[in-house]
């Protein structure tokens, strides 16, 4: 294998774990912002809910910003394409992701109940969209979308935004994914919550973490009756052009065959399923530290079974399937992944210390804030 | 092409970005002011151990926390908008663009958001000189994550550091050495970050003579406006100085850019060549209605030298003519080596490599967009009707950048006055400073947007600079898409606006107050809070 085939997977590889930090982190927020109407009752319940990953929210929601510059940097064929592909769920992601800071910092600072209820409204719809769109992006991709490239690889779009807005698969992707964020918000608040709190939020986290376990069972059975995607040609060292160059069929229940092909890969499918049951029965036996590791380990489950199946397609064309993008094709120049892979040799480990460190100083039980202390959340 | 490029839609995103983009830039500005600002009083606070210190950095922190969450919110629109809407412009150039962007985020965006949040909450729980260290951080990344931000957008201006390659039909990155240290993207850091400290000490220096007008909270007003008068001559000295240095590169980097800013539609004629004051560039017919200059030192301010003439518009129109017909064979070669793939094909591209970009501009006046499709008889209308294009908007460009100058030059006069009369303690006394201080407060930041719409608006019809066309560069939506996209941008952010407003005033009014925020003190403290509040609210109506 040539160096840059190599950089274009391990470069794939990251983009999972970006996926999965995305997933855990933001997730995680999310989840306490969907339930924030329903963990608290009082403003005081709900300040303490928000104070809870107040330190953390903006450094978690960087995995978002870090997913779109990796994208970006490392496969700007991908990028380009998919975020104008998807552009009316994209804009409401957007605006959805940039309510939440606003939410965050401005919730608080003035007392009118009108003003808190409002803001209160937007973090339930901030935090469950986003999750919902991402999930649905997934399930999008898996069934593929209709697209195509003119000579000088600028997109044409070939089918509405409703056949991926109202498409039945993709929204059960899209539910999963907000259980799952609603299991990892619960289980947040359980470790840092005290009662009512604490007891509103496990009942959650159990529930969520269940519902993602039969949404993610159905969805794998579902998958097996897709039309997926086999790579017929294509050489994967290939300057990275999605115009031409691959040759590309389509066949219902293609993307089992990896798993045909490399068995070890069930695992990926086993931990997710695994990982979501026990975390359920941990949050039930009140071991939220123990349950919210369980959570990463759904994540990875989840992603890791996405990726294993599709391997290497990234957003297969139903239009032009030749013109699928690929690992191999609408990535960066080999100078730039090897730079980029350096970079990130460097700060990741830097960025997971301070990380860690700050959820260290910051741990223990959070208080409601006094009605009037601005300074809280 | 096989689908006509709907100009509508293309103005339709441009307009989009324009405004998201400026909306951003009315945060960020402040961020980098502050940042710096709360860490040089944090200092104070850590060396004299000053009660009054650890109240102006937590009061000056609190505004800057209101600001920064939307700046925040805002940049993420950025970061995803390359994607959603210039998807050309991001496959064709992603290459080198993304690596800024990602690295932005590695190093500077992700330390700047994780340890803003130990800035507000750590108080208790860290020791002095700990959090002392925190701030700086968070100055430190706020502050390079502009420096990357730049570099990206100096790579937009000066693409350094990347070829075409033929083979992908984009550009690639070759040089990260070319790319950082590219210089307009070191000139633009460190004028933006300078002009950022400014807005920052006119913030400060603004809302202490609020406070020194109606007599409240002196001692700490009195302080916050010293400090920040002499601050704020150091910015603004050093933005000028910078901002002339980013021009003189300009000059030799995009001479379109210095020529619109300038108002030079013809070349000069040094040294009497005169800088222009005023006047009212038209597009349309390309001359100055009218204008009114300063002899003698339009060259030395743009060349450093008393000799060189600066080029014109109409002879850089005339100079474009040649590059535009070798551009146009640029590009057909390029497209029948994107299917044939032989070396002969190859070598033709190779010998027109360097105009392709202008070959990419003339799409717009080929028949049905197709320059491979011009005829010998048709070649030199469509050149001729091409030359225009490589030119920015004159108007735009000239009075944005005069704009900038002249609100530069009134905030050193206000800094350089307040900083004369706050050293010698007289401050009080002369409340038509204080009155002037505290309505400037929206200059500096005004001046950011026209520096803003100077530097990119200037660089049109380029996002690639003699590469890549602005038309060519944006996503192949329909118009719908941008009308329901720029219907909820202006809703969001209208409301945005509102809400920050209304609290920055709430809590400019308010005033600083000693404040524990985690302790049993806390009620009081609010109570006395309130109260003020109250009776500031009370004073101003």
């Amino acid at each position: 294998m040539d160096l840059y085939t190599i950089l274009k997977i391990v470069w794939a590889g990251l983009l999972c774990v970006l996926f999965i930090g995305l997933g855990l982190f933001v997730g995680m927020d999310m989840g306490v912002g969907t339930l924030l109407r329903f963990v608290g009752k009082t403003d005081g319940e709900r300040r303490a809910a928000l104070n809870i990953i107040g330190p953390h929210w903006d450094g978690n929601q960087v995995w978002f910003i870090l997913g779109g510059g990796a994208i970006f940097a490392a496969f700007p064929t991908l990028y380009a394409t998919s975020f104008s592909v998807f552009y009316v769920v994209m804009i409401l992601l957007l605006f959805s992701m940039i309510l939440r800071p606003v939410a965050f910092e401005y919730r608080s600072k003035a007392e009118s109940t009108r003003w808190r209820e409002s803001w209160d409204w937007t973090f339930l719809i901030s935090g469950f969209l986003p999750m919902f769109v991402y999930g649905a992006a997934f399930g999008n991709v898996l069934e593929g979308v209709g697209f195509h490239f003119d000579w000088m690889g600028q997109y044409y779009q070939d089918s509405s935004f409703w056949s991926y807005l109202i498409n039945p698969f993709a929204i059960l992707c899209g539910l999963m994914s907000v259980a799952l964020s609603i299991f990892q918000g619960g289980v947040m608040l359980m470790m840092r919550g005290e009662d009512p709190i604490y007891t509103r939020a496990k009942n959650c986290a159990q529930w969520g973490a269940i519902i993602a376990a039969v949404l993610f069972i159905i969805g794998g059975v579902w998958v097996r009756t897709l039309r997926g995607y086999v790579l017929d040609s294509g050489n994967p060292g290939m300057a990275s052009v999605p115009m031409t160059g691959q040759h590309v069929t389509r066949e219902v229940g293609a993307w089992m065959h990896n798993y045909a092909a490399h068995p070890i890969l069930w695992i990926f499918p086993l931990l997710g399923i695994v990982s979501m049951f026990v975390g359920a029965a941990l949050a039930r036996g009140n071991s939220p530290h123990v349950a919210w590791w369980f959570g990463a380990l759904a994540w990875i489950g989840t992603i890791g079974t996405v990726g294993a199946s599709m391997f290497p397609f990234f957003m297969p064309s139903t239009t032009n399937p030749d013109q699928s993008m690929t690992i191999w094709n609408s990535c960066s120049s080999e100078y730039t992944l090897l730079c980029m892979l350096i970079v990130a040799l460097i700060f990741v480990p830097i960025i997971l210390w301070y990380t860690s460190w700050c959820y260290y100083l910051m741990g223990g039980k959070v208080k409601a804030p006094s009605i009037t202390d601005s300074h809280s959340y | 092409m096989e689908q006509l490029i709907n100009p509508t839609v293309v103005d339709l995103s441009r307009f989009q970005f324009a405004l998201t983009a400026l909306y951003h830039f009315m945060f960020v500005p402040l961020t980098l002011g502050l940042t710096f600002f709360l860490a040089a009083i944090e200092t104070a606070y850590v060396v004299t151990g000053k009660q009054i210190y650890k109240e102006m950095t937590q009061f000056w922190g609190k505004l800057f926390g209101i600001n920064f969450a939307i700046g925040v919110a805002t940049g993420l629109t950025m970061e995803f908008e390359f994607g959603t809407n210039w998807s050309m412009y991001s496959h064709f150039f992603g290459d080198m663009f993304g690596t800024p962007l990602a690295i932005e985020g590695l190093m500077a965006f992700f330390m700047e958001s994780t340890f803003v949040g130990i800035m507000f909450f750590g108080w208790d729980r860290l020791s002095k000189p700990a959090h002392l260290a925190v701030t700086y951080i968070v100055a430190l990344g706020s502050n390079l994550s502009a420096l990357w931000i730049l570099v990206a957008n100096g790579a937009m201006n000066v693409p350094d550091g990347g070829h075409f390659d033929p083979d992908t039909v984009r550009m690639v990155f070759d040089d990260i050495v070319a790319l950082i240290f590219n210089p307009d993207a070191q000139a633009k850091f460190v004028h933006t970050s300078t002009a950022g400290f400014m807005t920052g000490a006119m913030f400060v220096m603004g809302i202490s003579s609020f406070y020194l007008l109606r007599r409240e909270h002196r001692q700490f007003a009195a302080h916050s406006f010293r400090m920040a008068a002499v601050f704020g001559v150091c910015a603004t000295l050093a933005a000028m100085t910078l901002g002339d240095n980013l021009g003189r590169l300009d000059y030799e980097h995009q001479p379109t850019k210095i020529a619109a800013m300038e108002g030079i539609w013809d070349t000069t004629k040094p040294p009497y060549a005169p800088w222009l004051l005023a006047a009212l560039p038209n597009d349309a017919k390309q001359e100055n209605a009218f204008e009114i200059g300063i002899p003698y030192i339009l060259t030395p301010i743009v060349a450093h030298s008393f000799t060189t003439p600066i080029i014109g518009m109409h002879e850089l129109e005339a100079a474009a003519g040649p590059r535009i017909e070798s551009g146009i064979a640029a590009v057909t070669a390029l497209r029948r080596y994107e299917q044939s793939h032989q070396q002969a094909d190859l070598e033709q591209f190779k010998a027109h490599e360097k105009d392709l970009g202008y070959g990419f501009l003339a799409i717009q006046h080929a028949p049905n967009q197709d320059v491979t499709a011009i005829t010998p008889d048709q070649m030199p209308n469509v050149v001729k009707q091409t030359e225009p294009d490589i030119l920015p908007n004159v108007f735009v460009t000239f009075w944005a950048f005069r704009i900038m100058v002249f609100i530069g030059c009134w905030s050193l006069f206000v800094f350089a006055i307040g900083a004369y009369v706050a050293l010698k303690n007289k401050l009080e006394q002369n409340r038509w400073l204080l009155t002037l201080a505290m309505w400037s407060i929206p200059l500096p930041f005004l001046a950011a947007e026209f520096g803003w719409i100077t530097a990119e608006a200037g660089r049109q019809p380029w996002t690639v600079f003699e590469y890549l066309p602005t038309f060519l560069s944006a996503s192949t939506h329909t118009v719908g898409y941008m009308v329901f996209s720029l219907i909820g941008f202006a809703l969001l952010y209208t409301t945005f606006i509102a809400a920050e407003l209304y609290l920055m005033f709430k809590f400019a009014r308010l005033g600083p107050q000693p404040h524990d925020p985690h302790g049993a003190a806390d009620a009081v403290h609010v109570s006395i809070g309130a109260a003020t509040h109250v009776s500031a609210t009370a004073t101003a109506h």
